[in-house]
């Protein structure tokens, strides 16, 4: 945290006078974070385009169903309890790798990943029920923009719980070593993201699409 | 079993692809053997393959860069021969092998030539540039060129098992859609660019955490060389635009595939949808590409004027300002789809304040030589040359920039020169400008002088033969990607064309003969000081090759020009600075990593555009596995002890300090 405050307590944060000296590169921790937002911000422009077509695709619905008819409201709330939940518990994970305690660091991740899962179980259900009653990604424009964006971030859900996986079985065998502590990092990090874009999409896709 | 394969993808009933497919297979297995028999092999592997250096990733991405613009170079003279023959006749080559030519073409080019060109330098210099020791993740560094690798061998396999895309270099739906394309030729573009997509992104991730978090003692934003600007910018537009492509491509895969209708004519499919999204990226796209050859000139031109870069904060700003206006403009590359004219205008105007900032550059560049001690080296000439072919080309742009001409020049030859005169005059000039620049700090010597300024007169010439007809073919209303034609008034201009293509030709001969001749004369062109141009950045501070750790010790930067400021000052001295105190450096050890992935997703996209289910699972499979053994392992370091280091350093200051003494001596 140190490393990362120092350049704020100054009054030029980002040097461009060119008075101060510049201090030499960054330490592996702030890299590594840093890259990492990197690619959240391009993993965001990514889902940005797919917002875009769900909002350009809304009502080519080619005399298939609407969003009002096909969203199950409560369905999409338990999916959003679920994710926010276990983002919650992953940030106790997180602390609990800072004291460096293995035993409720594998307890909230395990929590976390169960709370990934429950989440990917309704999004199955519900994309199951969709394509069961023809309204699959291919019945229209609307429903493959729908299916798009949302299996999107499932996939990366999927993914997450991979790592996720990964990371507890790392920290089992190798403890909480300072490579170790940086992926960690990421990992808050990207699941954190992930509940960004659930948000938008409980706005965009669930709400906006329950009027159109 | 093999899903949509058999040996029908062979092309045995035409000549000309199974010939030169089985050359380039014959070409590859000789080199290979040469390889194996000669016992290069481990030492490809261990200094090459599995480096994670990012000088070594540098030169490879530019290898890859100069064999693929062979390939695309040959797909451009079968199109000039072609339309030389084909007046009120068939050609040579049928329309569907022609059709792909031109789409092979301008993929390779753009995402193979220019892009790994462009990354290539920026890999190879901006690390020295820093005055670091390499690039803030070096593994996923070479992650990115071999997955880059991979879709360039994609493209090239297309060559000889199935076919290529025939729908340009933009796969524009409907016609792209399966209902148009049904064979794998398009699926071979969006696997292929999907995947090295990958490795763009991963680069530019790369490059920005290293310029903006890695930087030595100092070197604040304002003292950093152009060329880091310029990677900057290039790699924030990579990193804004490329999930575009990503994402639109992606949607096109999810329309062949599984029949969804982002883009189909039925099912309320949005084709305009494919065009502004494609576009979103492509435009951004050639900023990417020319940004770098930008700041290679604003290099080369204050080196060899020996003065410094004429208004250095107004370069900054008129590369952040492309930067950011690069995303305002998209919409000109279709003004003639249905806008309307309000829309037209408001992207017409946003395309010609683009040109402002690209104006003060010029400017910068011409004050920076006036008034200064010019020396006329090949990478001063293809700087120079870039100036004035690049004029011409903005000037056109500018105009094909206002809607209503644009509505009679879209889609003819005169677009087709334009972006040839932009992208031949900046950023090909500019990848040749930086290699023979470069080339000395990347292998120890230097280029023979005199078959590059042959390489370059007959490129420049060969250009302007080559295009500047083009242009009036275009005003005559001649369309691009015809494969035959019967006007008899485009025929004189289409044959000059094709004249100008047999000097290009001769140019790059020249150049091929300038890397045998110089490889050859390597003693006579040693550089022993690693500052062979009396150049200004810290890249020249250090030895040519660079040692594996770059600087023994990181340099401390003063100001703007940090290695001319430690120059000057130890040629007043007549002494370089007191021998520093070395210490055990840790440098990141080689890794199969990348090499191992982008072997995966070479099997994957294979099997992807194959529809070969089960390789596609092994393949995933074997990538995952990749990563897990790569997140296992313990030491990803090793130590280069301080001695290395001394015996390293001593002996380039020892050399450095006998330049000073001789540049005092009176004689």
């Amino acid at each position: 945290m140190t490393d990362a405050t120092l350049a704020y307590g100054r009054g030029d944060p980002y040097q461009l006078h060119g008075g101060r000296p510049h201090e030499g590169p960054a330490s592996k921790r702030i890299v590594t974070g840093y890259g990492f937002w990197i690619f959240l911000l391009s993993d965001i422009v990514l889902f940005s385009c797919f917002f875009a077509a769900y909002a350009v695709l809304l009502g080519q619905t080619a005399g298939g169903p609407r969003g009002s008819e096909i969203f199950d409201l409560r369905s999409v709330a338990a999916e959003t309890a679920l994710l926010l939940i276990s983002s919650f518990v992953c940030g106790l994970a997180m602390i609990a790798a800072d004291v460096r305690n293995q035993r409720w660091f594998q307890i909230g991740m395990a929590v976390t990943g169960l709370l990934g899962l429950g989440f990917l179980a309704l999004e199955y259900r519900e994309f199951a029920g969709l394509v069961g009653r023809d309204a699959g990604p291919t019945r229209s424009a609307f429903l493959s923009a729908f299916f798009t964006l949302v299996g999107c971030h499932g996939a990366h859900v999927s993914v997450g719980v991979l790592w996720l996986l990964t990371m507890m079985a790392q920290v089992f065998a190798k403890g909480f070593r300072a490579d170790i502590m940086r992926r960690l990092l990421c990992f808050a990090l990207f699941w954190h993201v992930l509940d960004i874009i659930w948000v938008a999409i409980f706005s965009v896709v669930y709400l906006i699409g329950s009027a159109a | 079993m093999f899903g949509k394969l058999t040996l029908d993808a062979i092309p045995l009933h035409q000549p000309i692809p199974l010939v030169a497919g089985s050359f380039v297979i014959v070409a590859i297995l000789a080199v290979l053997a040469w390889v194996v028999i000669a016992g290069h092999l481990p030492y490809l592997w261990r200094e090459w393959i599995t480096s994670v250096d990012h000088k070594r990733i540098g030169v490879m991405y530019s290898l890859l860069a100069m064999v693929m613009l062979l390939r695309g170079g040959t797909d451009a003279i079968m199109m000039r021969s072609q339309q030389a023959v084909a007046f009120h006749s068939e050609g040579y080559l049928p329309p569907e092998h022609y059709n792909q030519i031109f789409s092979a073409h301008g993929t390779i080019m753009i995402f193979f030539v220019g892009m790994a060109f462009m990354i290539g330098l920026m890999n190879l210099v901006v690390p020295l540039q820093l005055g670091v020791r390499d690039v803030a993740f070096p593994t996923l560094n070479s992650v990115g060129f071999w997955l880059t690798a991979t879709g360039a061998l994609l493209v090239n396999v297309s060559l000889v098992v199935g076919n290529f895309a025939r729908t340009g270099w933009l796969p524009y739906p409907p016609l792209s859609e399966l209902t148009y394309s049904p064979d794998v030729g398009v699926d071979y573009f969006l696997w292929a660019l999907q995947i090295s997509g990958v490795g763009t992104l991963v680069a530019g991730i790369n490059l920005v955490t290293t310029v903006l978090k890695l930087r030595t003692k100092g070197m604040t934003y304002l003292r950093m060389p152009i060329f880091c600007w310029t990677t900057l910018a290039s790699s924030l537009l990579i990193i804004a635009a490329f999930p575009i492509l990503t994402a639109t491509l992606a949607m096109l895969i999810l329309d062949r595939y599984f029949g969804f209708h982002f883009f189909t004519n039925e099912g309320g499919g949005n084709v305009m949808m494919f065009m502004n999204l494609i576009w979103a990226w492509g435009h951004p796209e050639v900023y990417i590409l020319v940004l770098p050859a930008f700041g290679i000139y604003s290099e080369i031109v204050p080196t060899f004027s020996g003065k410094p870069l004429f208004g250095y904060r107004s370069m900054v700003m008129a590369t952040m300002a492309i930067c950011i206006i690069s995303f305002c403009v998209w919409l000109h590359h279709f003004f003639t789809m249905g806008a309307g004219p309000n829309v037209n205008a408001i992207f017409g105007i946003a395309s010609m304040i683009i040109a402002v900032p690209t104006g003060v550059k010029i400017y910068n560049w011409l004050f920076t030589m006036y008034g200064g001690r010019v020396r006329f080296a090949t990478p001063m000439m293809w700087s120079i040359g870039f100036m004035v072919t690049f004029i011409i080309g903005g000037l056109t742009g500018v105009l094909v920039a206002v809607p209503p001409a644009d509505f009679l020049l879209h889609n003819s030859l005169f677009l087709v020169a334009h972006f040839h005169n932009v992208i031949i005059g900046g950023v090909l000039f500019g990848a040749f400008a930086g290699y023979s620049y470069w080339f000395p700090k990347a292998f120890g010597f230097r280029l023979h002088e005199g078959w590059g300024k042959a390489g370059f007169w007959f490129s420049l010439i060969g250009f302007y033969v080559t295009f500047v007809p083009l242009y009036a073919a275009g005003m005559l209303g001649m369309t691009r990607r015809l494969q035959h034609y019967d006007v008899a008034e485009w025929r004189p201009w289409i044959m000059a064309a094709g004249v100008g293509m047999i000097l290009l030709v001769i140019g790059v001969l020249c150049q091929i003969w300038q890397l045998v001749v110089s490889i050859r004369h390597r003693e006579e062109l040693r550089d022993v000081t690693g500052d062979p141009w009396d150049g200004r950045s810290l890249e020249w501070a250090t030895a040519s090759p660079p040692p594996a750790f770059n600087f023994a010790v990181l340099p401390d930067v003063e100001g703007e020009d940090a290695y001319w400021a430690i120059k000057s000052r130890a040629r007043e001295q007549g002494l370089l600075r007191s021998e520093p105190e070395y210490k055990d450096i840790e440098m990141p050890r080689n890794s199969p990593t990348g090499f191992v992935c982008a072997f995966f997703a070479t099997i994957m996209g294979f099997a992807l555009i194959w529809h070969i289910w089960w390789l596609v699972a092994l393949g995933g499979f074997g990538a995952f596995v990749t990563f897990i053994v790569f997140a296992w392992r313990d030491h990803d370091e090793y130590i280069i002890p301080a001695a290395e280091v001394a015996r390293i350093d001593r002996a380039n200051r020892e050399v450095r300090l006998a330049a000073i003494s001789h540049a005092r001596s009176p004689s």
